[in-house]
C-alpha cells in the first residue's frame, strides 16, 4: 500500500444496492480521506441510510465493493466493526436502561477492558454533559441528550471512523449546535466522520460534501467550492406576488431553477448577463419588483438547481 | 465470547425486571394457567344430576337408588312421576341422567329372571355421557351380582374381575393435566420471550446498533436464548412445586431427570422461537406467529385428546411436534416414575428435532440486514 492509499478512510467502487426493482444506490464511487468530516447530503429517501448500512457492513451490496480503513465490506465486516462507530437514526439506545447501563452495555459488547473504563466513561459523560444524569433512564432524556448519549455509546471503543446517520433529526437547534461543537472536537483527535443529513445548513459545516439524489451522488466537493464551481449565477428579487412571479419566471429561457423564500425569489440563471432580460420581462408582465441583487447561492439553491438540471438531463437523454 | 454473552443475559434480565408487566407475564401467568387447568379443566364426573323414576316402589328399587347416591357419582335430584316429566327434565338440562325402574323389578329379582332398567343419558356432551353410563352400569351390575350371590349362595367356583388401575389409581384427571400444563407453559413462555426479545430490538432500532458491534451471530443468539431458557427452567420448577404441594400431584420420578429432560425439550422450542424472530418484523407479528404455531401443537400433542384417535395423516404430523414427546416424558416422570431406560426414545427424538431446528434457525439468523 502506498502512502496515498493509507490516507484513505473510506473508498467505494461502483457500489450498488437494489431492492426488488427499486435501485436504492446507483453505482457509488466515493473516497473520503482520514480526518475529513464528510457530509452525505440529500432529501429523505435519497438512499442515505442504505449507503450508511452498506458502509458499516450490516447490509450486503448487490454489486461493487467498498473499503473501510482498508478492509472490504464484502468479507471483512468483523475487522471493520472493530474500527468504526455508528449511530443509527434512532440512536440505538435502550430506553428502559439508564444512561450508565447503556454506556456499560456497549463497552461490554466492544470488550473495553475494566482498566480503561473509568477514564473513558468520565471523558464521554463529560463531553456530552451527561454526568449528572448517569442514573436516569435513557427514555426520560430529552432528544438532544439522547443524541449525545447515542454518540457516547458509538465512541466507547475509540473508533477511527464515525458514521452518523441523520444524527440531528428531532433535536432542538441549541442541542444541534452543541453536537457540532463535539464533532469538531473529535476531528481534532483525527477521527474521520461520515455524516448524513437532510439539512443543508448542516452540510455547510462539513469539510466536504456529496450531494445525493435518488441513490446517485451528483457531485462531491467542499461546500464553498460546490457553490462556486457550480457557478450558477443567481439573482434575488423581492416581489409581493412571489407565487405568480415564480411561475412566470420559470417559463423564461435561460432560467435553471426558481426557489421561493417568503416574498423573495432566488432565480438561478445560465449566464450572468441574462439578469437584465429577466428583470425586463418581469416588469413588462406587470410585476412590481421591490428589490433586486446578485447573490451567492446557498447550498440549498445549488442542490435544487443541480437536481433540476439532472432531471432535465434524464428526460432529454 | 462468554463475557459478551454474560453481559447480554444480564442486560435482558435488567430489562425484564424493570418492567412490571413483563415480570407479571413471566412469573404470575404460569401460576394462573396452572390453577385454571388444575381446577377447571377436569374430565372427572361427580355428583351427576339424576332423575329417578320408580314405578316399582319396592324395597329393592329404593335400595338401588340408595346405592347410586352413596357411590358419590350420582345425585338424585328429581323423582319424576311420568315419562313426560323425564323428557322435560332432560330437555331443560336439569338432569344429565334419568333412571326408570319398571313395575315388577323386585319380583323379577326374587324369581331370578332377567329384568330391565331404562337408563337415559343426555349425549350432548358425549364424553361425560359415556362416563356417566359407565358408572350406572358399574353400580347396577354390582347390585345385581350381590343379589345373585345371596340368592344362590353358590359353592360353585366363580370368575371374578378385579380391576386395578396403575399409576393414577383414583383416575384423577388433575394428575394427568398438571404435568401437561408444565410442558405447555414452558413452550408458550419460551417461544414468546425468545421471539419478542429479538423482534423488540429490531423494532426499536437497537438491533441495528448491535449489528455494527463486533459481536458474533452465535453470541447474539445465545444471549437471546439463554435468558428464555433460564425463565423456562424457573417456570417449570415453580409449576412443579405448586403442582406437587398444592394439587397433591404425585411426582414419582427424579426431579433432576425432569430438569435434564426440560433442557432437551428447550432445544426445539428455542429454535422455533428464533425462527419466529427471523420471520417477524414487529412484535405483533411475532405474537401472531407464536399462536399460529402454538394452537396446532397443543391439538396435535396428546395434551387433551389421545393421538391414537386422530386420522393417520395427523398422527404422522405429531412426530414433528416437540410437545408430543415431552408430554410422554413429563407424564412418565410424574405418574410412572420411569427414567431414561424407558423414555430414551422420546429424549432422543427431542434432541434430534431440537438440533435440526436450531441449526436451520441459526442459518436464517444472520447479522445482516436485508
Amino acid at each position: 500500500m502506498n502512502s496515498s492509499e493509507t490516507n484513505v478512510a473510506i473508498k467505494t467502487q461502483n457500489l450498488r444496492k437494489v431492492f426488488g426493482d427499486n435501485v436504492a444506490v446507483v453505482g457509488l464511487d466515493l473516497e473520503v480521506k482520514k480526518g475529513e468530516l464528510f457530509g452525505l447530503v440529500g432529501p429523505d429517501g435519497a438512499g442515505k441510510t442504505t449507503i450508511m448500512r452498506l458502509l458499516t457492513a450490516i447490509m450486503t451490496p448487490t454489486s461493487g465493493d467498498a473499503w473501510i480503513a482498508g478492509h472490504s465490506i464484502l468479507n471483512e465486516g468483523e475487522a471493520i466493526k472493530e474500527r468504526i462507530g455508528y449511530m443509527s437514526q434512532r440512536f440505538g439506545l435502550y430506553e428502559d436502561l439508564t444512561v450508565m447501563e447503556n454506556i456499560s452495555f456497549y463497552a461490554d459488547l466492544y470488550g473495553v477492558s475494566a482498566r480503561e473504563r473509568p477514564a473513558r466513561f468520565e471523558r464521554l459523560l463529560g463531553f456530552s454533559n451527561l454526568t449528572p444524569f448517569k442514573e436516569r433512564l435513557a427514555g426520560n432524556l430529552s432528544g438532544g441528550m439522547k443524541q449525545k448519549l447515542g454518540l457516547a455509546c458509538a465512541l466507547i471503543h475509540t473508533p477511527e471512523i464515525l458514521f452518523l446517520d441523520e444524527p440531528t433529526g428531532g433535536v432542538d437547534p441549541v442541542s444541534r449546535r452543541d453536537f457540532w461543537r463535539i464533532l469538531y472536537d473529535l476531528l481534532k483527535d483525527q477521527i474521520t466522520i461520515f455524516i448524513s443529513t437532510a439539512y443543508l445548513d448542516e452540510a455547510e459545516r462539513c469539510t466536504r460534501i456529496g450531494l445525493i439524489h435518488r441513490g446517485a451522488i451528483l457531485m462531491t466537493d467542499e461546500p464553498s467550492r460546490i457553490k462556486e464551481t457550480l457557478g450558477t449565477p443567481m439573482i434575488e428579487i423581492s416581489t409581493p406576488d412571489a407565487r405568480e412571479a415564480r411561475e412566470f419566471v420559470s417559463t423564461l429561457a435561460g432560467v435553471r431553477s426558481v426557489n421561493m423564500y417568503g416574498d423573495r425569489l432566488h432565480i438561478a440563471i445560465e449566464k450572468e448577463d441574462l439578469a437584465g432580460a429577466i428583470m425586463d420581462s418581469l416588469k413588462t408582465k406587470g410585476f412590481s419588483i421591490e428589490g433586486e441583487r446578485a447573490i451567492i447561492p446557498s447550498l440549498e439553491d445549488v442542490f435544487i438547481a443541480t437536481v433540476k438540471r439532472q432531471e432535465d438531463g434524464t428526460v432529454r437523454g | 465470547m462468554f463475557e459478551r454473552i454474560r453481559h447480554l443475559i444480564i442486560k435482558e434480565f435488567i430489562q425484564a425486571f424493570r418492567d412490571n408487566r413483563t415480570v407479571f407475564l413471566l412469573f404470575v401467568t404460569p401460576l394462573i394457567q396452572l390453577f385454571l387447568f388444575g381446577y377447571v379443566a377436569t374430565f372427572d364426573v361427580n355428583s351427576i344430576s339424576t332423575a329417578f323414576y320408580d314405578l316399582d316402589r319396592s324395597y329393592e328399587s329404593r335400595e338401588l337408588a340408595r346405592r347410586l347416591e352413596s357411590s358419590g357419582y350420582f345425585a338424585i335430584k328429581y323423582r319424576p312421576e311420568s315419562q313426560q316429566e323425564i323428557q322435560d327434565l332432560v330437555d331443560r338440562g336439569h338432569v344429565l341422567c334419568a333412571i326408570q325402574i319398571n313395575r315388577g323389578f323386585a319380583k323379577d329379582l326374587k324369581r331370578g329372571t332377567p329384568t330391565q332398567i331404562q337408563v337415559i343419558v343426555d349425549g350432548t356432551d358425549s364424553n361425560t355421557a359415556m362416563i356417566a353410563m359407565g358408572y350406572v352400569n358399574t353400580v347396577i351390575a354390582g347390585y345385581g351380582k350381590e343379589r345373585m350371590n345371596s340368592l344362590i349362595r353358590a359353592k360353585l367356583s366363580k370368575i371374578e374381575f378385579r380391576t386395578r388401575v396403575w399409576y393414577n389409581p383414583d383416575l384423577k384427571s388433575r394428575n394427568y393435566m398438571v404435568p401437561g400444563v408444565i410442558a405447555v407453559i414452558i413452550m408458550l413462555t419460551c417461544l414468546l420471550v425468545t421471539s419478542m426479545s429479538v423482534v423488540r430490538e429490531r423494532e426499536l432500532g437497537t438491533m441495528e446498533q448491535i449489528m455494527v458491534t463486533p459481536i458474533r451471530p452465535i453470541e447474539l443468539m445465545l444471549g437471546k436464548t439463554i435468558p428464555s431458557a433460564i425463565i423456562g427452567f424457573f417456570d417449570m420448577s415453580l409449576v412443579t412445586v405448586v403442582g406437587v404441594f398444592w394439587f397433591d400431584v404425585p411426582i414419582k420420578g427424579a426431579f433432576l431427570f425432569l430438569f435434564l429432560c426440560t433442557a432437551v425439550y428447550l432445544l426445539p422450542i428455542l429454535g422455533i422461537g428464533l425462527f419466529i424472530s427471523t420471520i417477524s418484523k414487529t412484535q405483533q407479528q411475532a405474537i401472531m406467529a407464536t399462536f399460529f404455531f402454538f394452537q396446532p401443537s397443543i391439538l396435535l400433542s396428546g395434551f387433551a385428546t389421545p393421538i391414537e384417535n386422530m386420522p393417520d395423516i395427523f398422527q404422522y404430523v405429531t412426530y414433528l411436534n416437540p410437545l408430543r414427546y415431552f408430554l410422554v416424558i413429563v407424564r412418565g416422570i410424574f405418574l410412572k416414575g420411569v427414567g431414561i431406560n424407558v423414555l430414551w426414545p422420546e429424549v432422543l427424538a427431542l434432541f434430534v428435532l431440537g438440533v435440526t431446528i436450531l441449526i436451520l434457525s441459526a442459518l436464517r439468523f444472520k447479522k445482516r440486514m436485508t
